[in-house]
């Protein structure tokens, strides 16, 4: 099959161009831009989560926030409150993320379609009430603040570039770690449920718990990308696990092409340099992202991604 | 796959071709940035907050100290990280010069340690949280609105005193900005002599505060209630549809009838009592100059909203007249600013304490129709009054921040 090899050639040429022009970025951005493109990369994290469960599986989640301010929530509380560190940061986060997806998980992938959206969306809400009204742990709605950037060993990421090269690092790692899963056999289960549940219960796979295993993994990588959010902002308030936080996400996701990874960290950079540069230009700018959704859903379902896939090769 | 490249590129390298301009690009115009909702459910509010900034700079036909004045509105939508983002835009992709906003006082939070690590003055005409000039001051934020509490604290003696409540049931919003003004009025309220005898804490949007209003005591003088914008509408209305205008007496925090609703109300609003300081009716020549011109502007009377961000405008150019028209020397400008003693805002005289809050008049109002048309009506005024009313600052700073369980009730 050359025509597979040639185009997995330009695969690899492309990834492995984009992977210098990031790593050389701090050498010709001034530091805003720098920073935009650092929340680009952890809204990337963040939205390639959201895919293993839209994308592969066939969840679509509403309340994908949760665990993104989960993770956030933990690092502020135990940063702020007990002076934790990097790694004991790093650890709580995930765990706290992989434990609300352990809880939430049950109760949500009972059910499907709109169901599992509306649950999802319940959920989600049900953590932001908890941001909103725990006051005592979490601040309210002033949220929590004078977050200071973390310490590993001899470095320090309080610089802009420093934490870009953090984010950066998290970023590869979160992704190879993805594309990891999504190629493994359990991937493989995973697509077979999203293109048809029955026949994959008839062959004898557990669907059920195929489901769950998804759901905690995307929830333990929101996580890390709250972990990293928390300290790109330096605070936590409950905007981060609004619904608003979520359906940002699932249109990222449903930008970039849903299913492949690279999309939905391209839909995160896109709207992220949306929001940030066009909005200097107009306060319109909603509308123009608007339109930008409503030519992606109505020429190309597939995303950005699945636009350039269909193309003849 | 070769597209896919092609996309990656194109944003990089679209980010690569932006206009960074130097922030320290000498004696050109002032650059201004402001950060303000323009989308979302505090919008209308954040366009008296611009109205009014345009206004100022229209008249001072946009120079101050004989430097012209660039203004770079931005929208914080709100929301705290979106608030900090734009402030990272304004202050190193624009270069500004001083931020002045935001509304929110989570937005005012989460910018305040950006603020500080980046030293840049910022003036805060509306966010009021108590802790922004208090336990977690900066010395780079400048407040020229107001402290949550700073109309409470007087309004709570003066309500015993003088309309000789004694028992007060209290309903407010249930986040800081609805405990803090509560929690004024409660601890000097008590102080005085009298008992707060319930505290209600509905959430932000309720559409039926039918639940609430079964709720409320009846045994009571009078009622309390902290609200603004479409709650104080709802709150206002099914509070007189249930019968209890007739019955107790309404008094409440001043953005409660603020005219930024107080535009929009009826009858039901007549006779309520409150305290901010500021009233579009407040009799200063300035204020009836800034009335007239901002109602002939834009065909309404002025909000706090409005006025709070004019005073920024009148406090900046005060503070630069004062440096000739130096803003790149911080420390220098921010020492003027603080020594900033206005005769000639709207809402009276104004000065600062030595914390960055205006020591500045108190106003009672009442609200009556003058003329067809709601107004605030000045039934009282106190003179010179600080965030910290008659305690000693480092007394008043010992104490937790006013919350939802501090005063703690009493009576209830």
């Amino acid at each position: 099959m050359p025509g597979a090899a040639r185009r997995g050639g330009w695969v690899v040429a492309g990834l492995g161009t984009a992977a210098v022009l990031l790593a050389a970025a701090p050498l010709f951005l001034s530091s805003y831009p720098l920073t935009l493109l650092t929340q680009a990369l952890i809204y990337a994290i963040f939205a390639m989560s959201l895919d293993i469960l839209l994308g592969y599986t066939g969840l679509p989640s509403l309340g994908h926030a949760a665990y993104f301010g989960v993770g956030a929530y933990a690092v502020a509380i135990l940063a702020t409150e007990f002076r934790a560190g990097f790694w004991t940061c790093l650890v709580a986060a995930v765990a706290a993320a992989i434990l609300a997806g352990a809880l939430f998980g049950p109760l949500a992938i009972r059910a499907v379609g709109t169901y599992f959206l509306m649950i999802t969306l319940a959920l989600g809400m049900l953590v932001w009430g908890l941001a909103f009204r725990w006051v005592s742990v979490t601040k309210g709605d002033n949220g929590i603040s004078g977050l200071e950037r973390p310490t590993l060993g001899p470095w320090s990421f309080a610089d802009p570039t420093a934490f870009y090269f953090l984010s950066l690092v998290t970023f590869v790692v979160s992704a190879a770690c993805l594309v990891v899963v999504v190629r493994s056999p359990f991937g493989m289960s995973l697509m077979g449920i999203r293109e048809s549940e029955a026949r994959m219960r008839s062959l004898g796979y557990n669907v059920w718990l195929h489901k769950y295993l998804a759901f905690m993994l995307a929830a333990a990588f929101a996580g890390v990308a709250g972990f990293l959010w928390a300290y790109y902002n330096g605070f936590v308030s409950p905007v981060e696990v609004q619904l608003v936080t979520s359906v940002e996400a699932l249109l990222m996701v449903a930008l970039g092409g849903s299913g492949t990874l690279v999309g939905p960290a391209l839909g995160a950079g896109l709207i992220v340099f949306l929001k940030n540069f066009v909005s200097v230009y107009t306060k319109r700018w909603l509308l123009i992202l608007g339109g930008v959704y409503i030519c992606v859903i109505l020429f190309a379902p597939g995303g950005i991604i699945g636009a350039l896939k269909r193309r003849p090769r | 796959m070769r597209r896919t490249l092609g996309i990656v590129a194109l944003v990089v390298a679209g980010l690569l071709f932006l206009p960074s301009t130097p922030a320290w690009a000498q004696k050109g115009p002032i650059k201004v940035g402001m950060l303000v909702p323009q989308t979302g459910p505090l919008a209308a509010n954040g366009k008296d907050m611009i109205n009014a900034l345009e206004l100022f700079f229209e008249e001072q036909k946009y120079r101050l100290a004989g430097r012209d004045i660039k203004l770079i509105i931005e929208d914080d939508e709100g929301k705290p990280a979106t608030g900090l983002t734009k402030a990272r835009g304004l202050v190193e992709g624009q270069g500004v010069h001083l931020i002045t906003g935001p509304l929110s006082a989570a937005v005012g939070y989460a910018v305040a340690p950006y603020i500080d690590s980046k030293k840049v003055p910022a003036l805060y005409p509306i966010v009021s949280g108590e802790d922004i000039t208090q336990r977690k001051r900066s010395p780079y934020i400048v407040r020229v609105g107001w402290s949550s509490g700073q109309p409470s604290h007087p309004f709570g003696k003066w309500v015993y005193d003088n309309l000789k409540y004694r028992k007060i049931a209290m309903i407010g919003y249930d986040f800081a900005f609805g405990w803090e003004v509560a929690a004024g009025f409660h601890r000097t309220f008590e102080e005085a002599g009298g008992q707060v005898v319930q505290k209600l804490w509905p959430p932000l949007g309720t559409a039926d505060f039918g639940p609430y209003l079964a709720q409320l005591r009846r045994d009571v003088d009078a009622i309390y209630a902290v609200f603004s914008g479409a709650d104080a509408l709802r709150f206002a209305k099914q509070f007189a549809e249930a019968g209890l205008k007739e019955r107790l007496p309404l008094i409440g925090g001043g953005t409660f009838t603020d005219e930024h609703v107080l535009r929009s109300m009826g009858d039901e609003a007549l006779g309520i009592v409150t305290a901010l300081h500021y009233s579009a009716v407040v009799g200063t020549p300035a204020n009836r100059k800034f009335a007239q011109a901002y109602e002939a502007k834009y065909k309404q009377a002025p909000s706090y909203y409005a006025e709070g961000t004019y005073v920024a405008g009148v406090a900046l150019k005060a503070a630069l007249e004062a440096t000739g028209g130096d803003i790149e020397s911080v420390d220098k400008f921010l020492a003027a600013l603080r020594r900033v003693d206005l005769s000639d805002a709207p809402r009276g005289p104004m000065r600062f304490d030595d914390y960055g809050n205006p020591v500045q008049n108190i106003y009672v109002r009442k609200v009556e129709k003058v003329g067809g048309r709601l107004q605030n009506t000045v039934i009282h005024t106190f003179p010179n009054i600080s965030q910290f009313w008659t305690y000693k600052a480092e007394d008043f700073l010992k104490n937790p921040v006013y919350s939802r369980d501090y005063p703690p009730c009493k009576s209830c």
